[in-house]
């Protein structure tokens, strides 16, 4: 690091933003390289919340090992833990409940709202407009407490296990889903009156931390960052799993390839979200909520991946297995990592301010970049 | 195109390589002696570019330990016609070192920074190779199986 | 009656009775010192307040609401704190500049007090160039920013106060040209002459769409001015962390907390004065009747009610909007706000000439 100081041009600045920033919503550390306020280099140092989540797992068994992931990006927890218990029955070949399988996916998607809702405000607070923030957790506030009825916690949920769900849905759940989408769909206009079409807004977002179709692909982006970029990669829509190739909904794309195309595909992907709840939440099924595993799970010998679209892209799960009851190896393909890795790319000749708009579209999770 | 298609087309292309069908997806692999010099660059670009394939997004890119050698494992996908294919390529123990895929997928950089900071394989050609996740002056290569860290590591 | 005028000069007299000229110069003086600071302590305190109840209400939740009743000691508790916090400063910051920065703000906030018409007859000091006095002073403060974000010796703090130096001198231009056009229409320097020339009607209401224009512009570029959201560039605390007093902690930070609150008063209270009167409660035209009836609410309650919603507006502004960046910032004031005001000014010339204004 002091040599990059050191080595700044005549008239260039090294500055450091983070590891304690208030934008960085997290221990990142960029050191970014500055002409005046325009920024000439980026680059990401890692690591300062890197708890070697893939070398723990290989002491872990196979239904302790989920509960580690709820930890990585800890707003997507429903769905990485998803991930990982379809990995294991994918290996297994266990065979989930059909109640099991409209429970995860509701939890899913409630995930999703949840974690763009909280985007959403801290995207405004980025920005400086502090109030919208409030406005997301009123909201976000109603699905936290139908995830602590559910499975008790309100942010690192563990419900998902091989085979199913840890418990069965509280009596009230279907009711206070229900609840939550009337109140839902009465608010979420008001998101656009208060953000999206404010014009300060736009003209911030606009034409702000371009990547182009090709750059998101060859930069491995996935979900609303490459989204916004027009490219499809919806795992629900491309290599859908559990209930999703059933499901009505749309792949939200845009083609603007901003800051403003980012933004605009999360907050539709909401409305896709309600879309989908809908449609299972009252026809869950009765019957089972877990299957029958054996207590102890050994993985055969082989190699296993499996995909699943969270709040930020693609979580790959990769699990090689020696036959025995913990994995060989195991690596999670983070979205939040392969986003940041475009960020030096998108920020090139923006303005400081801009940095925050771009940052704030990849919606960056550090525990889900360091694992 | 299916998996059989390209398990077929890929025999058809890589002659030498060991090919076989794994649990998802058709598995290349590769030894490093097959690939060195730079052939393993051509492979890959051939993948990515050849309009049968078009694999052009890399979206795992990891390695795995496996005492007598290391395996490198890219996932590749093709945005076009939605298939997958997992190349490998076996590493020695000793001084395990591989092309660098950075300026072929950029997201590579980041991936192969982080391989060589938890596994120490060297990337050649790589733009800016250094440790990503631990301090410059970490000793030893924590994810590769012989690494014993008896202050920091609780075992289980 | 009990009024701020009454009382002034009845201490006066009372104190012209019992000792000579010299004496009483100097108590007065002494009294007015006082009193300047208390209202400082004062305003800090209820504008703190004021702003973290504006903040709840638009942020729909509920403030402080515990240290005493509603939480009105919250502001008071806070600044207990600060000055009970450790004088921290940096080991290599310019140490004199450093601890010269916060007075020069603050002391050009108090300075802008003197020509201002609290109420009717209460001023500390009726100069007759009172417009061209505040516009003139209130330019200091951005030395003392550029001060605070120099002397720190850190990268963010020159970046918010290279941010401010250039936004401040920008928006001062709007400014001026909108408190200019109040000015061609009284023909007047003097805020109190300003002031007797609203005795009609205010000029918001008197001067047709271009005062309303000129308000508009006042308005944008005093929040501009202020450092305030949607242009509180110099801290932009998601950019820049604090901008220029990212170094400062304690009282020092306290004392441009505070200084950023005086000046909103301060602009709130040019604001109202020439646009709304300031202590001149609301006339309309020849209504004696109606005039006779305004005239019985104390023109103190007037000023600081006018100041008051002025400063509401400006909060309503910062828990609204989302921050400009700052190329953004100087297009808008060098590109629409300048040629518009310029030529706001040339029409409000017009009708000045002409009389064609109520």
């Amino acid at each position: 690091m002091i040599e990059e100081i050191t080595t700044a041009k005549e008239g260039e600045m090294v500055i450091n933003i983070g590891p304690q920033h208030p934008s960085t919503h997290g221990v990142l550390h960029l050191l970014i390289t500055l002409d005046g306020e325009t920024i000439k280099k980026l680059e990401p140092n890692l690591g300062y919340i890197h708890r070697s989540i893939e070398k723990m797992c290989e002491s872990l068994s196979y239904r302790q090992f989920i509960y580690s992931t709820s930890r990585m990006d800890y707003l997507s927890a429903h769905i990485n833990n998803h991930a990982c218990a379809m990995a294991v029955e994918k290996a297994m070949e266990i065979e989930v409940p059909e109640r099991a399988e409209y429970i995860r996916v509701i939890l899913d998607e409630l995930t999703r709202i949840a974690s763009h809702q909280l985007w959403w405000g801290a995207m405004a607070m980025d920005l400086g407009a502090l109030s919208p923030f409030f406005y997301a957790f009123r909201e976000r506030e109603v699905i936290t407490d139908i995830m602590e009825e559910t499975c008790g916690a309100r942010l690192t949920m563990n419900y998902m296990v091989p085979g199913g769900v840890m418990t069965d849905i509280h009596p009230n759940f279907v009711k206070h889903v229900k609840d939550f989408i009337v109140q839902f769909k009465s608010k979420i206009d008001e998101y656009d009156t208060l953000v999206t079409d404010n014009i300060i807004f736009q003209n911030r977002m606009k034409n702000v931390g371009l990547l182009s179709a090709e750059d998101a692909i060859s930069y491995g982006t996935s979900g609303p960052t490459a989204r916004g970029s027009g490219v499809s990669c919806d795992i629900r829509k491309t290599h859908p799993y559990s209930l999703y190739s059933k499901l009505q909904f749309e792949e939200v794309i845009e083609t603007g390839c901003d800051s403003f195309s980012r933004y605009l595909v999360r907050v539709k992907e909401m409305k896709q979200s309600v879309k989908i709840i809908e449609q299972l939440i009252d026809n869950i099924p009765e019957g089972d909520f877990v299957a029958k595993t054996k207590a102890v799970i050994k993985l055969p010998k082989g190699e296993f991946y499996s995909r699943a679209e969270t709040a930020r892209g693609e979580l790959g799960v990769y699990i090689v297995s020696e036959g025995g009851t913990t994995p060989y190896r195991i690596k999670f393909r983070s979205p939040g990592f392969s986003n940041l890795s475009a960020l030096n790319h998108m920020v090139k000749g923006y303005k400081i301010g801009d940095l925050v708009a771009i940052m704030g579209t990849l919606d960056l999770v550090i525990p889900d970049i360091d694992r | 195109m299916g998996n059989d298609e390209l398990l077929e087309k890929l025999k058809e292309l890589f002659p030498d390589a060991s090919i076989e069908q794994g649990n998802d997806w058709p598995e290349l692999l590769f030894e490093h002696a097959q690939v060195a010099d730079g052939k393993f660059l051509e492979v890959v670009q051939t993948l990515k570019s050849t309009n049968e394939f078009l694999f052009n997004y890399l979206f795992c890119e990891t390695c795995v330990d496996w005492k007598t050698h290391f395996n490198m494992v890219y996932h590749l996908e093709s945005t076009q016609y939605r298939h997958s294919m997992v190349l490998k390529v076996k590493l020695n123990h000793e001084q395990p070192s591989i092309d660098s895929l950075s300026f072929v997928y950029r997201t590579a950089e980041m991936h192969e920074r982080e391989i060589f900071d938890l596994f120490g394989i060297v990337f050649t050609g790589h733009p800016n190779l250094k440790r990503i996740i631990l301090t410059e002056d970490w000793v030893g290569h924590p994810l590769r199986k012989d690494y014993d860290d008896p202050i920091n590591m609780i075992k289980l | 009656m009990l009024s701020f005028e009454n009382i002034s000069h009845g201490l006066h007299n009372w104190l012209s009775a019992i000792m000579s000229e010299t004496p009483v110069v100097l108590i007065e003086l002494t009294l007015v010192a006082l009193a300047a600071i208390t209202l400082f302590a004062a305003l800090g305190l209820i504008l703190v307040y004021m702003e973290r109840k504006v903040a709840a209400v638009i942020q729909i939740r509920k403030g402080p609401n515990r240290v005493g009743p509603m939480g009105i000691f919250q502001t008071a508790a806070d600044t207990l704190k600060l000055v009970m916090k450790e004088n921290f400063m940096p080991d290599s910051v310019d140490k004199f500049l450093y601890k010269l920065a916060p007075f020069v703000v603050m002391i050009t906030a108090m300075l802008i007090l003197a020509p201002m018409p609290f109420a009717q007859g209460f001023q500390i000091w009726n100069i007759n160039i009172g417009v061209f006095y505040v516009t003139a002073i209130s330019s200091i403060s951005v030395i003392g920013v550029l001060m605070a974000g120099w002397a720190s010796n850190n990268k963010y703090s020159l970046l918010g106060a290279m941010r401010s130096g250039a936004q401040i001198v920008s928006y001062e231009l709007s400014a001026g040209f909108a408190i200019l056009s109040i000015v061609a229409l009284t023909g007047s320097l003097n805020l109190n002459d300003i002031i007797l020339s609203q005795q009609d009607g205010w000029w918001i209401f008197k001067g047709h769409i271009p005062v309303w224009i000129a308000f508009v512009i006042f308005m944008i570029a005093v929040t501009a001015e202020t450092n305030r959201a949607p242009f509180d560039m110099a801290e932009a605390e998601s950019e820049l962390t604090g901008g220029f007093h990212t170094e400062y902690g304690g009282m020092r930070f306290a004392l441009f907390f505070l200084a950023e609150y005086i000046n909103i008063f301060i602009v709130c209270g040019i604001g109202a004065t020439l646009f709304f009167g300031g202590w001149m409660p609301f006339h309309i035209g020849h209504w004696e009747g109606f005039n006779h009836v305004m005239d019985y609410i104390p023109s103190s309650i007037w000023f600081f009610g006018k100041t008051f919603f002025l400063i509401f507006v400006i909060m309503w502004f910062r828990w609204t909007f989302p921050r400009l960046r700052i190329d953004q910032l100087l297009n808008l004031e060098w590109k629409y706000l300048l040629p518009i005001s310029l030529f706001n000014l040339l029409l409000i010339t017009v009708i000045a000439i002409k009389g064609w204004h109520f």
